[in-house]
């Protein structure tokens, strides 16, 4: 028999007996339409952070920090700790201490070879910001890193090498500062106050070079470029010891940007043994990640375990096929037609029951996904924008139909297996 | 003499030890090219078995069948497999057709099997339905036919690959009179007209009467009734050329009347 014919065949076998085909297809479908949808999920979140990643673009800076630092002391959890003159210790919001870095450090991270620049993070703590309508708002403000790529609503990125003060008005503010649209707000000026250390306030003025779009990474402060930055965090240390000035919790290190994954893990053990934690912004997203990855791998399990039951479905109607054309198995034996082929025969079949089912359940889990991306980023998600909660590429869709055909060969192969070995007389014989 | 068909000493036994049942034993016998054998025996004389080792369905416990000069024992599987499909042709008592396909596709099995692709799988399957007239039915479900036409219908299927044997295991045995009439003088005219070598499996004395030659199975061996046959005149036109060879056997059925139409 060709291959053609064995095709055609097992295809209008299939449809003999109607009722239990579509049922058997139904129970292929739950498992296809489950995992498609989980695997949707999957690919769209794990698309968003990668492409959130792509929004920070600064492959090339990692995060400096003292090695152990966050890990206890006083009034935090762990061991309580000998003092050291030597190292400054910091106390966080959160009553656990942090080891501060000076620059003293700056010099010895900017020696370690590999290393391009070294800045410290400012911290910048505005107190306001006023804008066209006059009323004051609280703004938070974080340094803007070169080579970041912000998502943005209007404007453009802004320039650390720019002389003039730029900052990004996250887009929340553009209604209540008064302005009419995202692209008014692009080359306003708007006031920033900031309180110096001796309680005194001040304003800096600043133009806004664009509207910044919400996102995981954009924890809802403004960005501002190395001059507005320095000229805040020259305004809030007024007053302040130098001490308190030179001491960063974070220091920014620009490194390689074309370094391979090896090679940034190099880098970042000749940071260790000098004493320093370094932390990449993959190395940050990657943990998230990895969360969402093992929250969709659960998932994942439940729509195998689907369409593991479904392939007992499979098992069942092949076996009634095969008692019910006993006797059509022994004729076409009689007639010369080999084990192999009658093996081929019902494990086409059983391949089809997956396709049909399979296709079905990712075409309408595909559907579901588009009302679902629909809804959902009309409603509650609708601050992230550009989240697709569920993305369907065209490879794990191939995919998914391929596993639930490769899932129902297996199952398959044991009905079609007695199918082979009939006798022919047997088959004949048989009432 | 061209045999097509020879066994020597053909056994068949099911189960071991105690249960021992001895089925076929020491058959020998010799079919030529061309000629009508009948194997008569009563149900359970293993007539039916001998009719599946001829047909190379089944493997004898010992002895040898060759077929055309070939032994059979020594082909491959595939070999078997494609030994069966281009030499034999069955029909059966109970039709063994596909009640859900149309009657075309019922016809073509063989070839299908075969792997004959689907332009000349029509052609040729729509030609063996002309010979069995029925052409016009080829669309038809197989359900919707009549017994005597079913059985047509095996036979042409049994006649699409141009067989050289064709089985008959009780071909009329589910047809009325009338009808089973007619199936059988299709199936000697294909014997005679075509030479197709032509095996009947029957316990239908008359029936096996207008073979050539009748084959007497009884408790698995081949006997030899006391009083010899009187071959009726069923052939009053039947060929001298293609003259059968001297039976091996004399088969004497006996002397009462034989029903005509048997159903199983």
């Amino acid at each position: 028999m060709r291959l053609i014919d064995i095709l055609t065949t097992a295809s209008s076998n299939m449809f003999r007996s109607k009722l239990r085909t579509v049922l058997t297809i139904l129970a292929i479908f739950i498992g296809a339409f489950t995992l498609t949808l989980t695997s949707g999920l999957g690919t769209g979140i794990s698309s968003y952070i990668d492409k959130q990643v792509e929004n920070l673009g600064a492959k090339d800076v990692m995060i400096i920090q003292a090695a152990g630092s966050n890990d206890g002391g006083p009034g935090g959890g762990g061991d309580p700790k000998a003092y050291d003159p030597a190292k400054k210790v910091s106390a966080t919001a959160f009553g656990t201490t942090t080891t501060v870095l000076t620059n003293a450090d700056v010099a010895k991270i900017k020696k370690v070879s590999g290393i391009k620049s070294v800045e410290p993070n400012l911290i910048i703590t505005p107190d306001y910001i006023v804008g066209a309508n006059g009323k004051k708002y609280q703004m938070s403000a974080g340094p803007y890193i070169t080579g970041t790529n912000i998502d943005l609503a209007s404007g453009s990125q802004l320039s650390n090498s720019a002389s003039e003060h730029q900052a990004l008005l996250p887009v929340e503010y553009v209604s209540v500062l008064g302005y009419s649209s995202n692209q008014a707000v692009v080359g306003q000026e708007v006031r920033i106050g900031v309180t110096d250390g001796t309680g005194k306030q001040h304003e800096i003025k600043t133009t806004l070079k664009g509207v910044q779009q919400k996102g995981l990474t954009n924890s809802g402060g403004m960005n501002t470029n190395s001059t507005l930055t320095s000229a805040i965090f020259k305004a809030q240390t007024i007053g302040l010891p130098p001490s308190a000035i030179n001491s960063y919790q974070m220091l920014i290190a620009k490194f390689d940007g074309n370094s391979t994954e090896q090679q940034v893990t190099a880098l970042k053990e000749a940071l260790k043994k000098d004493g320093y934690e370094a932390t990449t912004f993959v190395d940050q997203i990657g943990s998230f990640k990895q969360v969402i990855n093992g929250i969709i791998l659960a998932l994942d399990a439940f729509a195998i375990i689907a369409l593991l039951a479904a392939s007992f479905g499979i098992i069942n109607t092949l076996l009634m096929s095969v008692q019910e054309r006993t006797k059509e198995i022994g004729l076409m034996k009689a007639m010369g037609m080999g084990g192999g082929r009658i093996f081929l025969l019902f494990s086409t079949e059983a391949v089809m029951l997956g396709f049909w089912g399979s296709l079905l359940g990712a075409g309408t889990a595909i559907l579901a996904g588009q009302v679902i991306n629909d809804v959902v980023s009309k409603n509650f998600l609708k601050d992230l924008v550009g989240l697709q909660l569920l993305s369907f590429p065209l490879t794990s869709i191939a995919a998914i139909i391929g596993l639930v055909m490769a899932i129902a060969f297996l199952a398959g192969t044991l009905p079609a297996y007695r199918a082979a070995r009939q006798s022919p007389i047997d088959s004949l014989r048989y009432e | 003499m061209n045999a097509i068909l020879e066994t020597q000493a053909l056994t068949k036994t099911y189960g071991k030890g105690g249960n021992l049942f001895t089925a076929l034993q020491n058959v020998t016998l010799t079919v030529a090219k061309g000629e009508s054998v009948a194997i008569l025996g009563k149900s359970g004389s293993g007539k039916s078995t001998l009719m599946h080792l001829l047909a190379l369905l089944d493997k004898p416990t010992s002895g040898i069948i060759s077929v055309a000069g070939q032994d059979a024992g020594k082909l491959s599987g595939r070999n078997l497999n494609l030994l069966r499909n281009k030499t034999f042709g069955f029909v059966f008592q109970q039709f063994f057709l596909n009640a859900n396909t149309s009657v075309l596709e019922n016809v073509i099995l063989p070839l299908k099997i075969a792997g004959v692709h689907s332009g000349e799988r029509k052609r040729r399957g729509l030609e063996a339905l002309r010979q069995v007239e029925l052409e016009d039915k080829a669309r038809n479900k197989a359900s919707d036919l009549s017994g005597g036409q079913k059985q047509r219908v095996v036979i042409a299927r049994a006649l699409i690959n141009q067989p050289q044997i064709i089985f008959a295991d009780e071909p009329t045995g589910n047809l009325d009179s009338t009808t089973g009439q007619r199936i059988e003088d299709l199936i000697f005219s294909l014997n005679k007209d075509q030479g197709i070598t032509l095996i009947l499996v029957t316990h239908d004395e008359e029936l096996a009467r207008r073979c050539h030659r009748q084959i007497y199975i009884k408790d698995g061996a081949i006997y030899v009734p006391a009083r010899p046959a009187t071959r009726p005149p069923v052939h009053p036109d039947a060929p001298t050329d293609t003259q059968p060879p001297a039976p091996r056997v004399k088969p004497q059925p006996p002397a009462t009347p034989t029903k005509r139409l048997v159903h199983l």
